[in-house]
């Protein structure tokens, strides 16, 4: 199914909730909605159900327009943040009320189909109890199930995650991978989380403040963001974002620090009128020990946070504060001094009005 | 401050027969006087109920709560004189910031003076200095949890004070900030703090001792880098880290380990462990298997079925025989393609072994987890 | 380009008629009726605002709305404190709270003129069990002689059937406030009226006041009730407002007056209530006001 939206707003009262996009869906492919809370993600996604009407544009479905289509009249499925299920049906009803208001199933068919979808999601055991019985994760297997079930050729699922433990959602969100994978709708998919856009892969389209900054596939997004607004959108933890000069061997950071960049890159920079620019270090970039050709930025630890998996030490450095991501498990004292070490060739650069101008080289490019 | 001992078991049941009906087994543990804890573990694991039992606002079924020795199980909070901060915001609302702050110093008759420099203290501590007359009501949620923190901070004299996962309202921006000040607040006032959230991050970048729970047990007990690096338990393993300990059944065959129809040989300190162990499993975390030659030492053959770019590293799935590795990749290096056959370094320093009661037996490193299996 | 579906504003229309002929309709009558000398149904005269100058003038009307008032907000006094107390008392769980609500709400359930009759009985100081216990103390008890005894009595009726009302809203108000409140309240070594003063009395702000505006509405326009049980009497020390609207209307069949007095009275109550409304608005929300400044 191919979904298009063209010059579509949306304003309620005086607020301009979105402004004007153009957005047309990658097929039968998973897009992921990035943006904060606010951002637009869910006005968004009820004008492509026909929750609601745009306030000016068209919505185009395989290029019929049904801007104004009410909801009923079209195939969507969609979840929730809430765990929505039908209170007093059964688990196995309420997987299988989509099917029945389809009609033209009979019993055997649509008790397989519930019985394949439970299996799918591992509620099968649960088939007989009422939603209130079941822990969260499986209230949202259940809704999920439901969603499924009615095989539209557009699912929506907004945060659909977010009210879960994170090992749960980690588990959760794997599983709907491969259901998407597997299956032929076009998704879309609400998030906060830029991991968990990354996790989902397909396809990604950053929302900020009810724009649409940028949309391409998950990776080319992440490594090559348009904007200094997408690199913030899209950066977890926050990318750091340094202000800096150009000069002649490259860049200055601060007073003290100059950057020599990368002969492709100097290029780049050699045609810029404006001499400030923004830098932008991801967390990752930053490591703690040295290697040939690496600039050091010194500072003090303010918390280094421990998340098993990584480390995320905060640090008040000179040049101003950076997050830096480390692999495994590392203590530091509150306060005590630490050096950073950057590769220069994992620098972004952005122009004083937030344009990307230099990006690192990425392994997918193409 | 108080060193807290527990040595207790707690049912909601009147007569309780089988473990399941625990939501606390039996339990022996401690917490040491100034020391920050944190209890970790997914929702329904019983960490809520260790601590309301530890503030005295659910009294344990079995066993007894002793604080310095005595014991307080019969005791309510005010006579233990905890105190505690809740998951969503509780503030008086017809007070201002820094009445709230006050209130329980007024409560108990601490004099005017000293309530003064103790507010502003905490209050500057918090960085509510700024709002110390304004009504509490209707401010932003994450001051008001501010506040929240600061009541069960401002008293000196407490003999611990518990938070019940504090920071689920804060916007995911702000959090990192006040998990930095609960630790600067950790250092300068020396309370004993203990912490319950299902969150690893929060658990591990606040305690200095992670409690780790799971269907009303402790698994274990230790720091972040020894759960990262010697999970007790094959649960530990699965929680701490995203994504959890790849698990390898594995069994001792003629020598060798035998695990998905390979054959590792290993030192024979490691041998004489697994060799009484019989059946048991391996555990590796992603971040340690490592792409190896073809027929390496320690190795496994694997199909890559799934590449994803999580942009400080690749993530590769691969199939071992019916089980899928998780292997995090540094970015440098060239990812293997999806369908590519590839050499995974399975045995190695970091890997645990875990007999069938999913205990740590013995690492890669080391032959004995030291008494870790009870 | 708006291609809002506007069917859905017909599915008001039928709402929109039913309160066009129920209140709409009625109002604009009583209108008419109060810029006319009414001498009989062929024989009319406009006579402006006249009767609204009139009943104006009217002292009978003045001491009404004054025994009105002194009532209504006796009502309040009492009835407010007196629910409030008893939700705080009233079992939160388990069947004893089940069946405390049923016995609560019994008073409510009973009609109107029945609960006159019944305290009619009940005062009586030959058979009535209160009449007679007061007689037995030695009090010289009298709802029907005794303008002061009247008064209280009525009172104490409205106090018997509607504090329910007021204790049910406020069981409901307590009900929602959670768990995490009291234990806080505890661990900060509250005391219980410390408890009520910050904790309970701020979360009830909402239902008390609409239990407020409830309760003032409602016995500003009481009738039924001392209607049966005293019939306005002795003299004129239990007539209120509606009472004497009733008498001017239906008993001297004075339409005019009575119609300009009905909508004073409606004009009244509902000024009354804006005034309280925005009153309590205003206390409530003064926590907010104090958080936008210093």
């Amino acid at each position: 199914m191919q979904l298009t939206l063209e010059g579509v707003t949306k304003r309620v009262g005086a607020a301009m909730h979105l402004y004007p996009l153009d957005f047309a869906l990658q097929p039968h492919a998973v897009t992921v909605l990035l943006g904060a809370t606010q951002a637009g993600k869910t006005t968004l996604m009820r004008l492509m159900a026909g929750l609601d009407v745009p306030s000016q544009g068209r919505v185009l479905v395989d290029g019929d327009n049904v801007t104004g289509r009410p909801v009923r009249e079209r195939n969507v499925a969609m979840v929730y943040q809430q765990f929505i299920n039908y209170p007093s049906l059964r688990v196995a009803d309420n997987i299988a009320s989509p099917l029945k208001l389809r009609g033209g199933l009979d019993r055997a068919t649509i008790d397989q189909r519930v019985r394949e979808l439970a299996a799918k999601l591992h509620i099968d055991p649960f088939l007989d109890r009422l939603p209130a019985e079941l822990s969260g994760g499986q209230q949202q297997r259940v809704a999920l199930a439901r969603a499924l079930a009615k095989e539209a050729p557009l699912m929506l699922l907004d945060e659909p995650l977010v009210n879960l433990d994170y090992k749960l959602r980690e588990e959760l969100r794997e599983e709907l991978s491969a259901l998407f994978a597997s299956g032929d709708s076009t998704v879309v998919y609400a998030t906060t989380e830029p991991t968990e856009a990354l996790l989902l892969g397909g396809y990604t389209a950053v929302l900020d403040a009810g724009e649409l900054l940028q949309y391409g596939p998950t990776a080319e997004v992440f490594h090559r963001p348009q904007s200094l607004r997408v690199a913030r959108a899209f950066s977890d933890p926050p990318i750091n974002l340094l202000a800096g000069s150009v000069v002649s061997s490259g860049i200055q950071l601060a007073a003290e620090v100059p950057l020599a960049v990368p002969l492709a890159a100097a290029k780049t920079l050699a045609d810029v009128t404006e001499r400030s620019v923004t830098v932008g270090i991801r967390a990752g970039a930053l490591r703690v020990q040295a290697q040939p050709g690496d600039v050091a930025l010194t500072g003090r630890v303010e918390l280094a946070e421990i998340s098993g998996s990584d480390t995320f030490v905060h640090v008040a450095a000179a040049v101003g504060p950076l997050v830096a991501q480390l692999t495994g498990v590392h203590y530091f004292e509150l306060g005590a001094a630490i050096s950073l070490y950057l590769d220069p060739a994992q620098l972004y650069v952005f122009d004083a009005r937030g344009a990307l101008l230099i990006a690192p080289a990425f392994p997918g490019a193409r | 401050m108080a060193r807290i001992d527990l040595d207790l078991a707690h049912s909601y049941l009147s007569d309780p027969k089988q473990d399941s009906d625990y939501a606390l087994l039996p339990l022996q543990m401690s917490f040491a006087d100034g020391g920050a804890y944190a209890l970790l573990g997914p929702s329904g694991c019983g960490k809520t109920t260790l601590l309301n039992i530890i503030s005295g606002l659910v009294r344990p079924s079995h066993g007894a709560v002793r604080f310095d020795g005595a014991d307080v199980t019969a005791r309510s909070p005010q006579q233990r004189n905890i105190a505690q901060v809740f998951q969503f915001p509780v503030v008086y609302d017809t007070m201002t910031v820094a009445d709230n702050l006050a209130f329980p110093l007024r409560n108990r008759g601490v004099p005017p003076e000293r309530i003064k420099t103790r507010v502003g203290r905490i209050a500057e501590m918090l960085e509510l200095s700024g709002q110390l007359n304004q009504r509490a009501a209707h401010l932003a949620a994450d001051a008001k949890q501010k506040i929240s923190l600061g009541r069960g901070l401002v008293r000196e004299d407490v003999s611990a004070v518990l938070f019940d996962e504090p920071l689920t309202v804060i916007d995911p921006h702000l959090k990192w900030q006040l998990r930095r000040k609960l630790k600067q607040i950790h250092h300068e006032l020396k309370l004993t703090l203990i912490y319950v959230t299902h969150d690893q991050v929060e658990a591990l970048t606040f305690a200095e001792q992670v409690v780790v729970m799971t269907r009303g047990r402790a698994v274990q007990i230790g720091t972040a880098a020894e759960l990262f690096e010697r999970p007790h338990h094959m649960f530990v393993g699965h929680f701490i880290g995203s994504p959890g300990m790849n698990f390898l059944p594995a069994r001792w065959w003629d020598g060798v380990v035998e695990t998905a129809g390979h054959t590792l040989r290993v030192a024979p300190a490691l041998g004489e462990v697994l060799r009484a162990a019989g059946e048991f499993t391996l555990g590796v975390r992603p971040e340690y298997v490592r792409l190896a030659d073809a027929s390496a030492e320690g190795a496994l053959m694997a199909e890559v079925t799934q590449v994803q770019d999580i942009g400080t590293y690749w993530l590769l799935t691969a199939r071992v025989g019916e089980t899928l590795l998780r292997v995090r990749l540094s970015p440098a290096s060239a990812a293997p393609q999806v369908g590519a056959k590839v050499w995974l370094e399975v045995l190695g320093p970091h890997t645990c072994c875990y007999d069938r009661d999913q205990q740590l037996i013995a690492t890669g490193s080391e032959s004995a987890a030291g008494g870790a299996s009870g | 380009m708006k291609p809002i579906n506007q069917k859905a504003w017909w599915l008001v229309l039928p709402v929109f008629i039913c309160v066009a002929f129920s209140a709409v309709l009625p109002l604009m009558t009583v209108v008419n009726y109060s810029v006319q000398d009414i001498i009989s149904p062929d024989r009319r005269v406009f006579v402006g605002t006249e009767w609204f100058a009139a009943v104006m003038r009217d002292e009978e009307l003045h001491s009404a709305l004054w025994r009105q008032l002194s009532f209504s907000l006796a009502v309040l006094a009492v009835e407010i404190p007196l629910g409030i107390a008893l939700a705080l008392s009233m079992p939160a769980r388990g069947w004893q709270a089940s069946l405390v609500l049923v016995l609560v709400a019994l008073s409510l359930l009973i009609p109107w003129n029945v609960v006159g009759t019944i305290w009619q009985i009940y005062g009586r100081a030959d058979i009535g069990l209160l009449g007679a216990a007061l007689a037995w103390l030695g009090v010289d008890y009298s709802y029907t002689g005794d303008a002061t005894h009247a008064w209280i009595t009525v009172l104490a009726m409205d106090v018997w059937h509607w504090t329910p009302l007021v204790a049910l809203l406020c069981y409901a108000g307590l009900r929602s406030i959670p768990d995490a409140y009291y234990q806080a309240a505890r661990i900060d070594g509250a005391r219980r009226f410390a408890v009520f003063r910050y904790i309970q009395l701020p979360k009830l702000r909402g239902v008390l006041m609409i239990a407020v505006l409830l309760r003032f509405m409602d016995s500003f326009m009481i009738y039924t009730e001392p209607f049966v049980l005293t019939g306005g009497g002795p003299g004129n020390a239990t007539t209120f407002l509606s009472q004497y609207l009733t008498q001017k209307a239906v008993g001297q069949f004075d339409l005019g007056p009575a119609a300009a007095f009905s909508l004073i009275y409606f004009l009244i109550i509902l000024l009354l209530c804006f005034i309280l409304y925005n009153w309590m608005q205003r206390v409530g929300t003064a926590d907010r006001e104090g958080a936008g400044h210093e």
